[in-house]
């Protein structure tokens, strides 16, 4: 019998059983999504608001594809065009939408400790759905059940994150979760976008990308958000791709097969080469398919009223 | 108007008295000083067994938000938080608006603070012109007017030339150039400190070697062009060091602490609580323990608050939008007696020293004085009330603390300042 969940803030302050109960929600709700009719009454009368203070397509369109395959209603809400351009504060958006009595928020913001402040205001659970470069906890869900779907216990597994670790949401949210089920966790890139202090996690650091290749098991490939090029944090796109962009030749060299995984959207040909986004060990679009189910099973977990 | 008090534990720096006096204080003056006095009928008549008086205690780094900012606090307001806190002078930093970097502003302020006279507000005048670190101010001029010190409290004098001219200038004045030391290229990125404990919680982190590079950095200029020196609320271990070695070689520096930096870590804010929010970032407990271990050595001359009030619409927001500061006139003597006397670290007399006596010293104000015939000027502090921080009770227009919720034990009860008094409802 499904526990609940109070709030999905990250993954950080989550019991690995927490963990484990979302995931194994998660696999019987995959199963819905292959069903010719994709919906279940679950979250029937149910109202879910989306805040979205930062633009996103696939993680907005992910979770409200969740809601409607729950049947929640759904209430959408960016910033622009909104009463946060007039001037409105956090609290009271938050606060006036909930006086409308909806149930559940679901959050994009970008300060770190947004969904926390939320929190504290609000009455109803809040899903964090990326908060500055804190975390990101459906993003490291989905990518965590696509490990275990393909490759099976987490316990022991090599997975390395590539990239732009130091502003990477997703990086802190796959760090927690992983390590919390047992996986070897290790992060590669450029000093300049690794953070310090990463050994209190149990975090191995790979400066070579070829090293990293010959260590890993799971390659989950950041985007390189490339304004970060222009703030000087790393020299050039071209030496980037040079040195640690994911290439096939690089993969052929190494004579291993790896997973390859990217939370999306992929510059092409700078973090990861178009052949690799695509090949055989690929499974990026099946954690897109994963996001979907996995943000059912956190709604669906942190719905579930107390009987 | 007369006022007695009976069995007051008497600290003051000169140490004529030391022990258990009957001071009976006359129209703002100390007339009488002595044991077993009595006889005259009095307005006021206060048995101090078992508290200390001392000589006025002074805040060295407020925000009392006038000009522009009322709204946040203002100078009554500022000198009602500084009274019941046990301050008997204040110095104000020159971030108002208007910034206080014209002889106007400052006489302004002064008439404004000498209209209550509870507390004396001291002006601290800016270092160049609107605080933007370019231009000198007309540092004579704001002397003149009244400013003890020069500070861009707030930004810190990060172009070497101007600090330089700084230096020189102020020289001229005998006044202190007080600095925020930091260098602003190193903390555009993030605002808490950078350790595991921020890493952990996915703050956006700024580096301790921004204030330490400016101590450094501010310490070579004051050797090769001369002036004085005043950093404020030093936050590493390595400034301390670094403040140490120049003393050391009988430089001019001086500086100051304030009690958050001393007594609060970097691990509060995994509550992303934005009155944790402050400049320069709380720190690792490694840090708390040089700072204090600083105190006590006499590294560090001064506690000062950096009372910085912040109104709570301002701070009820996300992490990211709130504003630096936190306020402090109300809770600093609740905080040392609870964490330094109590604890042993540092004496009454020592706590005199950097709470009293020293930044008058560093400011060039006298430090009030126990003689017969002299201006009363005191504190009073009962060591064994116990208290517990209830934001809503300050008087200050402000709640943004960042000890809410602490028990502390010893409180500043009361002041005598001249003609002018205040005694806390803690006074039993």
């Amino acid at each position: 019998m499904a526990q609940g969940i109070r709030n999905l803030l990250g993954l950080r302050d989550l019991e690995p059983e927490s963990i484990v109960e979302i995931l194994d929600t998660a696999r019987s709700f995959r199963e819905v999504l292959e069903r010719p009719i994709k919906k279940v009454p679950t979250l029937q009368g149910t109202t879910v608001v989306n805040l979205f203070f930062e633009s996103s397509t696939r993680t907005r369109i992910s979770f409200e594809l969740a809601e409607r395959r729950l049947s929640a209603d759904v209430v959408n809400f960016a910033a622009s065009g909104s009463s946060v351009s007039k001037g409105e504060t956090l609290k009271d958006t938050a606060r006036n939408i909930e006086a409308m009595k909806t149930d559940i928020v679901v959050i994009r913001h970008g300060s770190t400790g947004a969904p926390h402040f939320l929190s504290r205001l609000l009455k109803s659970p809040v899903i964090n759905a990326g908060d500055g470069i804190n975390e990101h906890p459906t993003q490291g869900l989905l990518d965590m059940f696509t490990m275990r779907e393909r490759l099976g216990e987490l316990k022991g597994l090599n997975v390395c994150i590539v990239g732009d670790i130091a502003h990477s949401r997703v990086a802190r949210s796959n760090i927690f979760g992983l390590t919390k089920l047992g996986a070897n966790v290790a992060v590669c890139g450029p000093r300049t976008l690794i953070p310090e202090h990463l050994e209190q996690f149990g975090v191995k650091v790979f400066f070579s990308i070829d090293e990293a290749i010959q260590w890993a098991d799971v390659l989950n490939v950041l985007r390189i958000q490339l304004e970060r090029e222009a703030g000087g944090d790393f020299p050039t796109i071209r030496e980037y791709r040079l040195y640690w962009g994911v290439s096939r030749e690089r993969l052929e060299k190494s004579g291993r097969s790896i997973l390859i995984m990217h939370p999306g959207p992929i510059n092409r040909g700078v973090e990861l080469d178009a052949d690799v986004a695509d090949g055989e060990t690929s499974v990026i679009l099946d954690q897109v398919t994963n996001g979907v189910a996995v943000r059912m099973a956190v709604l669906y977990l942190t719905g579930v009223k107390p009987s | 108007m007369k006022i007695f008090l009976r069995n007051a534990r008497v600290i003051e720096p000169s140490g004529k008295y030391d022990g258990l006096f009957d001071i009976l204080i006359v129209d703002g003056a100390m007339q009488e000083i002595g044991s077993s006095l009595g006889g005259n009928p009095v307005n006021y008549e206060i048995n101090l067994r078992g508290k200390f008086v001392v000589p006025g205690l002074f805040d060295m780094h407020t925000h009392l938000r006038e000009p522009g900012q009322e709204y946040k606090e203002d100078i009554a307001s500022g000198i009602a938080a500084a009274a019941n806190g046990g301050f008997t002078g204040i110095a104000a930093m020159p971030n108002t608006d208007p910034v206080v970097d014209s002889a106007g502003v400052v006489k302004y302020v002064l008439d404004r603070a000498r209209q209550s006279g509870l507390v004396g507000v001291y002006q601290i005048a800016a270092i160049t012109e609107g605080r933007k670190g370019e231009r000198l101010s007309e540092m004579k001029d704001l002397s003149e007017a009244g400013a003890v010190a020069f500070s861009d409290d707030g930004s810190c004098v990060t172009n070497s030339h101007v600090m330089r001219l700084a230096l020189e200038y102020s020289s001229m004045l005998g006044k202190p150039v007080i600095q925020h030391c930091e260098d602003h290229e190193l903390t555009k990125f993030g605002s808490v400190n950078e350790s595991p404990e921020t890493i952990r919680y996915g703050l956006k982190t700024q580096h301790r070697v921004a204030e330490e590079l400016t101590v450094s950095r501010d310490i070579q200029l004051l050797e090769a062009f001369g002036g004085k020196y005043h950093a404020t609320h030093i936050s590493t271990a390595k400034s301390v060091e670094i403040i140490a070695s120049a003393r050391k070689r009988g430089l001019p520096v001086t500086c100051d602490v304030t009690p958050h930096h001393l007594f609060l870590e970097d691990s509060v804010l995994g509550t992303y609580d934005s009155d944790y929010k402050v400049n320069p970032p709380l720190r690792t407990g490694k840090d708390n323990e040089a700072l204090i271990e600083g105190l006590r050595s006499g590294a560090i001359d001064a506690i000062a608050s950096d009372h910085a009030p912040h109104a709570l619409h301002e701070k009820e927001v996300e992490f990211d939008a709130a504003p630096f500061g936190l306020i402090g006139l109300e809770t600093t003597v609740g905080a040392v007696m609870t964490r330094l006397f109590h604890q042993k670290v540092m004496d009454m007399r020592a706590i005199v020293n950097v709470l009293s006596v020293n930044p008058r010293k560093i400011l060039g104000i006298p430090v009030p004085e126990f003689n017969l015939g002299a201006r009363a000027e005191l504190t009073i502090i009962d060591p064994d009330c116990e208290w517990e921080v209830e934001p809503e009770k300050f008087k200050s227009k402000s709640r943004n603390t960042g000890f809410k919720g602490w028990k502390f034990k010893g409180s500043a009860v009361g002041i005598i300042n001249g003609e002018k008094f205040y005694f806390s409802e803690r006074l039993k």
